[in-house]
């Protein structure tokens, strides 16, 4: 599935979409005109500057109708509404994730927000839970490591740690494991 | 021999026959060919269905059938559950349960859908009825956990508690706790949808004493481990709801659960898992392969969670899930559930303005490629195109309900952005089973045209900002000879579409418009026309638009004498 990255590689596509609809019809109730298509649309996004600047002014004008401005629609009941929050607003608000480690009795947890980097990430793991993790590699891992860490990203895949740049793995990461063994040696080679 | 003689005979056949069917419809067949069959009918018929408790009176229920035991009322139209009745508009219960209880005292059973349930009347019911067995409530409102406090109480022979998706004032769990000690018959429990804590202690003591137990649906107050503990004494369970399903567990907890789960050799059915995280979703591998209804619309599921359940799941007939699992997870959907009949995706965040996930036209091909048996899609989605919409039906041709969401009103096919006639078009020529259509999109006539030509099986069709003119309504209304319930809102139909369909609303349960075209004229003419015909107005105070809201029902009973100021009766 292409999905439209915006905001993580800095571009506001939303702002810059070529849309269809009439100046100043962004009421969702318009029942003859063409209405704006939602920002999933997969015509070309223009990614010139020209083309950037000459849209920004009708922007406002074709900004996707507001959805919650009709009443009972879409036909949601209000039960489904009211008990369900998205997954992803646990990332926003502070960046604590559990740590587990394998055979430990209790997980802890680290503010992701802290560190700046993997090593000092790595750094505070090591102090957390006595352990010696060893130097990443991209073709190794943890090469020569009782120790391999990962984490669960928001597909609810395991990764190794380091291998994404640090700020994707600030915004992906659920939930830290730190794997002992025979097991974290099997990562990284060559798999 | 003569005729009364071979009369009586049918009639004898007729008496020992009578008992074995059950279906309303059927029942309502027999009733017509002649008095003789519709005086043993009526007085052997235990159940009653009431589409639309203001169709009759309950005294006029209560005249022609005098051995009910079981009574199914539903109340509001269905948009009612979108906000779009305001409150206090009617459906109340209580002048039902008075004449069911000077004609009915050994009534057993009542079902209620959309109605208005005071806690007072909770408390007539449980105690007015002594062999009370079965309570089923389904989007009520106007009562409290407190009325429940009284069936709990009261009822002694309850054998099924069914509370669902209600707006009710939940004060508190005590009511579980007003069950006897000695209580041991119930078979369905269902308080999933309560948001207050029980005691868990009365609880398993509860689930434990009543070895009859075959459907048990707890709130998502109950944690995995609790859940775990009830589970060792339902073995015999046929549908479960879990609580939360997100429980950190270490791997001894993990084992029990799942050994619980591997315990119930019946269970066919499971909902709730709110929250559910996949190591938990793990536990349920034991019983994947059995289940025919996995719920998981509560569980914010990504994609490869989902597949990694329902590769476990290959005997699925009926999935619900968030559009969380987006298209991939759809995908798995196609690859692992064959003979899946039955598909809905609901949105998880639909007036999140920042959404950046959900389903697409991708997602629904990908199941029609792998599901060719389905039969049922409630499918809330981003964008669809008409050939998407045309390869789904040829894939599978057996749909009776076809309920498509595209979220924002009237888009069109993003690809080529026409119209979505086309789709909907594909669906009604292909589909020949349909029984019931919800449009979405940009539609013109033309998706009206097709409908009154092909869709000739259609019973019930939601219209939402679509169509050209009242020529649409028109031709669905003389080209669908099976339409029980039409319902629009935001079209541009007026008043020649609502007077083309004189001949056809007493044919029908009922017909809702509303923000359409509509004028008191057009109305009154109505009324005037067909006076079998219940036309009422609803006054919205926010709109300055006398027939915002036009509600027009078949009914025997007249018009209705406990209407609030803002229902009009013409």
């Amino acid at each position: 599935m292409e999905s439209v990255i915006t905001h993580e590689e800095g571009l506001n596509l939303k702002e810059t979409e070529l849309r269809l609809g009439l100046p100043g019809s962004d009421e969702s109730s318009e029942k003859e005109s063409i209405s704006i298509s939602s920002s999933r649309n997969k015509r070309a996004v223009p990614d010139s500057v020209e083309d950037r600047e000459s849209v920004s002014d009708t922007k406002h004008a074709t900004a996707p109708p507001a959805k919650a401005q009709v009443v009972g629609w879409p036909p949601i009941r209000s039960y489904r509404k009211n008990c369900f929050q998205p997954k992803k607003v646990e990332t926003e608000t502070g960046s604590y994730v559990k740590v587990s480690m394998d055979g430990a009795p209790y997980l802890r947890k680290v503010d992701l927000k802290v560190y700046k980097c993997y090593p000092e990430l790595l750094e505070a793991l090591e102090n957390m839970f006595k352990l010696t993790i060893g130097e990443y590699s991209e073709r190794e891992g943890y090469k020569g490591s009782e120790y391999a860490p990962t984490y669960e990203d928001k597909d609810g895949d395991w990764m190794l740690v380091g291998d994404v740049p640090w700020e994707m793995f600030m915004s992906t990461c659920k939930r830290l494991r730190i794997m002992k063994g025979s097991e974290a040696r099997g990562l990284g080679h060559g798999a | 021999m003569d005729p009364s003689t071979k009369l009586t005979k049918e009639i004898e056949v007729l008496k020992q026959v009578l008992p074995l069917i059950t279906s309303h419809k059927d029942r309502n067949s027999v009733s017509q060919v002649c008095k003789d069959f519709y005086h043993v009918e009526r007085c052997s018929r235990t159940k009653v269905f009431i589409g639309n408790c203001y169709a009759v009176s309950p005294e006029m229920v209560a005249r022609r059938f005098p051995n009910i035991r079981s009574v199914t009322l539903k109340g509001k139209p269905r948009f009612a559950d979108f906000n779009l009745v305001p409150e206090n508009w009617g459906a109340d219960v209580h002048s039902w349960l008075v004449v069911f209880a000077e004609f009915y005292p050994f009534l057993e059973e009542l079902r209620l859908k959309r109605m208005t349930v005071s806690d007072a009347s909770l408390e007539f019911l449980a105690t007015s009825f002594t062999e009370f067995r079965a309570l089923s409530l389904s989007s009520c409102d106007g009562f409290s956990t407190d009325g429940l406090e009284a069936i709990a109480t009261h009822c002694k022979a309850l054998t099924e508690l069914d509370i669902q998706e209600n707006d009710i004032d939940d004060v508190s769990g005590d009511w579980l706790s007003c069950f006897p000690e000695d209580f041991a018959s119930l078979e369905v429990l269902n308080f999933s949808s309560l948001n207050t804590d029980v005691s868990f202690d009365v609880l398993e003591d509860l689930v434990c004493r009543c070895k009859s137990l075959r459907v048990l649906k707890v709130n998502k107050n109950i944690s995995l481990e609790q859940l775990q503990r009830l589970l060792v004494w339902t073995p015999q369970l046929i549908e479960l709801g879990t609580g939360s399903f997100n429980q950190e567990l270490v791997p001894r907890q993990f084992q029990m659960l799942e050994s619980a789960f591997d315990n119930c050799k019946n269970l066919s059915t499971i909902s709730g898992l709110w929250e559910a995280t996949s190591q938990n979703l793990a536990a349920l591998y034991p019983v994947s392969a059995r289940l025919s209804f996995l719920n998981l619309s509560y569980a914010n599921l990504q994609s490869s969670a989902l597949a990694e359940l329902l590769a476990h799941c290959s005997n699925l007939r009926r999935l619900w899930v968030l559009d969380t699992v987006e298209d991939k997870g759809l995908e798995a959907v196609g690859s692992c559930c064959p003979f899946l009949e039955e598909l809905r995706v609901f949105p998880a965040g639909p007036f999140d303005q920042d959404m950046d996930y959900g389903v697409t036209e991708s997602g629904l091909v990908a199941v029609s490629n792998g599901c060719r048996r389905l039969k049922y899609v409630l499918y809330f989605c981003m964008q669809m195109t008409n050939d998407a919409v045309a390869t789904v039906v040829q894939n599978c041709p057996d749909f009776t309900h076809f309920r498509l969401c595209i979220m924002n009103p009237s888009q069109p096919d993003y690809l080529t952005n026409e119209p979505m006639d086309e789709a909907f078009g594909a669906v009604v020529k292909n589909c020949t089973n349909l029984e019931r259509l919800s449009l979405s999109g940009l539609l013109t006539d033309l998706t009206f045209e097709y409908i009154g030509k092909y869709a000739k099986k259609l019973e019930i069709l939601s219209v939402a900002f679509a169509g050209s003119s009242d020529l649409g309504m028109q031709q669905v209304l003389e080209g669908c000879p099976m339409l029980r319930k039409l319902e629009i809102r935001d079209c541009p139909f007026g008043d020649a579409a609502l007077l083309s369909g004189l001949d056809k609303y007493e044919s029908m349960r009922s017909l809702w418009m509303s923000t359409c075209n509509l004028t008191m004229t057009g109305c009154k003419e109505l009324a005037k026309e067909r006076p079998r015909l219940n036309v009422e107005v609803i006054k919205d105070e926010e709109t300055d638009e006398e027939t915002d809201k036009v509600y027009v029902y078949r009914s025997l009973a007249g018009p209705r004498s406990d209407a609030p100021p803002f229902v009009v009766s013409l």
